[in-house]
């Protein structure tokens, strides 16, 4: 089996012409910048790719991401495990996998999990496998997200590990009437204050701060982006791609998203040696939400508060819709964040632009279409 | 549209028009608008609309104004203010010379139930300073649960109050109006007209922290365009309000305000020093300094009128 050549890996078929110009310049820095390698090094400098051995970086240890085999982390694979050893842990299975990604398809909370820590000298670990879907049990939400990611934790220092990053996200401060605009990384997490259902991912989050402080011999990275938006499929994606969205009589909240591979790209940056702490990512810049939706094309259903409460949650009842009705939040107040912080001291920015991340979205519309 | 004509069939074109994109409500509003702000500009013999082009935002990547205002709805707003400003209150303004470049924390006295004040410093900054000013203000924080309330005010530029907004706009050379009294002063009833009720800190505080010009404005006129013989708490409470001023000319079906003249004095601005974190007493001598300011400049304008409609 030959390899594909490495920037190849998308299906032909999926690719539409695309103005030159609206690309992001480079998938360059991530995979390069991990563990060191500060500056990309320049394209005549990579080896030619060759039949199955690859090159091995000098640093021996391995990366494990958790929860490997979603959207982001097959992107995070295909981005780190060029010039790193990647380990992905999932209960399902990595169907396209590149072959020298070593996967093991295994619950987080298993023993199993502790041999991969004894035999493989991680060296950082990816904590992606958070279960957000709200139709789970709390049981089984609490047990899969604190439980598994306590025993994950305890492995780390265990075997101290020297680096952690935690996908949060912006929606653990929750959308609020007295909100500012933007929320910085010290901002009170009360996500869960009219949405029970968060009170695991504000958790979780809380855990990882406490983790931080806790072992300092770890760098523990937190990252909260904004509604991540792109091929995904998440609620706000979901939403983004409805033809008929429904929006909130009278309310209209500036929003913002950010491409997938925006995050993954902060991911990457997050993986380097001396990063440590929180940091909120945001996208290409804010907009009222019905400017969003008519950009990606869906004819917003206008809608009053009680009526859309009263009918999402018969919906949900009924399993008709995927959106629980607190999730109407959103639609109606402020959840920015402010990624000072991350622009500094992450030295992110980021690439994908608002028409960029749309059509990304409604491509995915077309196809199910 | 133009599909309109030819049709036989009743709102065919009406159909049309949703699937070309403006919706026939906002095309309407678009309409009605335009010739508000026709009318405002005959009226008021000011260009309108060079006057919302000579403002300065700080929009972000994507062109949108990062705190949601929006020139086409704050055009109209405009229009109707200038009306209300030139002709409706025939405000007169003193001292808007005195206002500096960069960012300033506008303090005045609140006042009149509704918050025509607001307004109307506001027409005063956009219409009367040159260069004009785009004042933001601080706005309660409920304001932001009430349906379309919360979409038209960011779209006027007004922002929830918190410490967090202020900071940013502040370190955008922006112009903040406050009213330190909040609340308490704009539901005052009548016998209690032009008397300051308490200051909050927290504007001094903020100004210290910024380095922030404090502009002292005394606001007369508003006292008498919603006289309130009473404050209905148990009413407010229910409705999750600040107060319910019991207005008489209400109850004789006058709901407009009455056309009272309105006299804005700007003072000359406060240069503090010190630190933000201070103790309060230290912090209140600064307020009062402010506020004795401003209620000495009301005191002044209030001798000085001839009577409450001229």
């Amino acid at each position: 089996m030959a390899n594909p050549e490495p920037t190849n890996h998308r299906k032909p078929s999926a690719r539409a012409p695309e103005p030159r110009e609206e690309r992001p310049s480079g998938r360059v820095p991530v995979a390069r910048g991990v563990f060191g390698h500060g500056q990309p090094q320049p394209q005549t400098a990579r080896p030619e790719p060759t039949m199955g051995k690859r090159p091995r970086p000098a640093t021996e240890g391995a990366i494990l991401v958790t929860g490997i085999c979603g959207r982001l982390g097959k992107l995070l694979a295909r981005e780190l495990h060029r010039t790193e050893r990647v380990v992905g842990v999932d209960r399902r299975p990595f169907f396209d996998r590149p072959k020298d990604i070593e996967h093991h398809q295994i619950d987080m909370r298993r023993k199993k999990m502790k041999d991969i820590f004894r035999t493989r000298n991680i060296a950082a670990v990816v904590h992606l496998g958070v279960l957000h879907d709200p139709r789970r049990s709390e049981r089984e939400r609490h047990s899969w997200n604190i439980v598994g990611f306590q025993k994950l934790l305890d492995y780390m220092s265990q075997y101290e590990v020297p680096k952690l990053v935690v996908l949060s996200g912006a929606n653990v401060y929750g959308p609020q009437p007295n909100n500012p605009q933007f929320l910085t990384e010290e901002a009170p997490l009360l996500g869960a204050q009219h949405f029970g259902a968060m009170r695991d991912l504000v958790e979780l989050d809380m855990l990882a701060q406490g983790f931080f402080w806790k072992h300092p011999g770890t760098e523990t990275v937190v990252l909260r982006p904004c509604h991540i938006v792109g091929r995904v499929h998440n609620a706000a994606s979901n939403y983004l791609r409805l033809e008929r969205p429904i929006m909130v009589m009278g309310f209209d909240p500036m929003i913002q998203v950010v491409h997938e591979k925006d995050v993954v790209r902060a991911i990457g940056l997050a993986l380097r040696p001396g990063v440590r702490g929180i940091y909120n990512i945001r996208g290409p810049g804010e907009m009222p939400l019905s400017h969003l939706l008519r950009k990606a094309g869906g004819r917003p259903r206008v809608v009053p508060s009680f009526v859309a409460r009263a009918a999402l949650d018969q919906l949900w009842k009924l399993r008709l819709s995927s959106f629980p009705s607190e999730e109407l939040d959103h639609l109606r107040y402020v959840c920015m964040v402010d990624d000072s912080r991350a622009r500094t001291e992450l030295g992110y920015e980021p690439q994908y632009s608002i028409d960029r991340i749309l059509r990304d979205v409604r491509r995915l519309r077309y196809q199910a279409a | 549209m133009v599909a309109q004509r030819g049709s036989i069939v009743p709102f065919a074109g009406w159909r049309r028009a949703r699937f070309l994109g403006e919706s026939p409500l906002r095309q309407a509003i678009r309409s009605v608008g335009d010739r508000v702000v026709r009318l405002a500009e005959e009226v008021v013999g000011q260009d309108l609309d060079a006057r919302i082009a000579g403002i300065k935002t700080h929009p972000n990547e994507v062109g949108h104004d990062p705190f949601g205002f929006d020139p086409e709805t704050s055009r109209y707003a405009l229009a109707l203010a200038a009306l209300l400003h030139r002709r409706y209150f025939r405000t007169q303004v003193y001292g808007i010379d005195r206002i500096p470049a960069g960012r300033v924390l506008i303090v005045a006295n609140h006042s009149g139930q509704l918050p025509f004040d607001a307004v109307l410093i506001a027409s005063a900054l956009m219409l009367d300073a040159t260069p004009p000013r785009f004042p933001r203000s601080m706005v309660e924080t409920w304001t932001a649960e009430l349906p379309f309330i919360s979409t038209l005010y960011p779209k006027l530029g007004q922002v929830v109050g918190s410490p967090e907004n202020a900071r940013r706009l502040l370190r955008q050379e922006e112009c903040l109006i406050v009213f330190p009294e909040g609340a308490r002063g704009i539901s005052k009833t009548f016998d209690q007209r032009y008397q300051l009720t308490d200051f909050g800190l927290g504007f001094v505080r903020l100004a210290l922290e910024t380095t922030t010009p404090i502009v002292p404005v005394a606001v007369i006129g508003g006292e008498e365009q919603y006289p309130s013989i009473a404050d209905f708490k148990p009413l407010a409470r229910l409705l999750r309000m600040p107060a319910f001023p019991v207005m008489p000319q209400v109850f004789f079906g006058m709901i407009a305000p009455l056309p009272t003249k309105y006299r804005l004095y700007f003072g000359e601005p406060f240069y503090f020093e010190g630190d933000p974190d201070d103790d309060d007493s230290a912090i209140e001598d600064k307020v009062w300094l402010v506020k004795s300011t401003i209620q000495s400049m009301v005191n002044r304008g209030l001798r000085e009128r001839k009577g409450v409609f001229i």
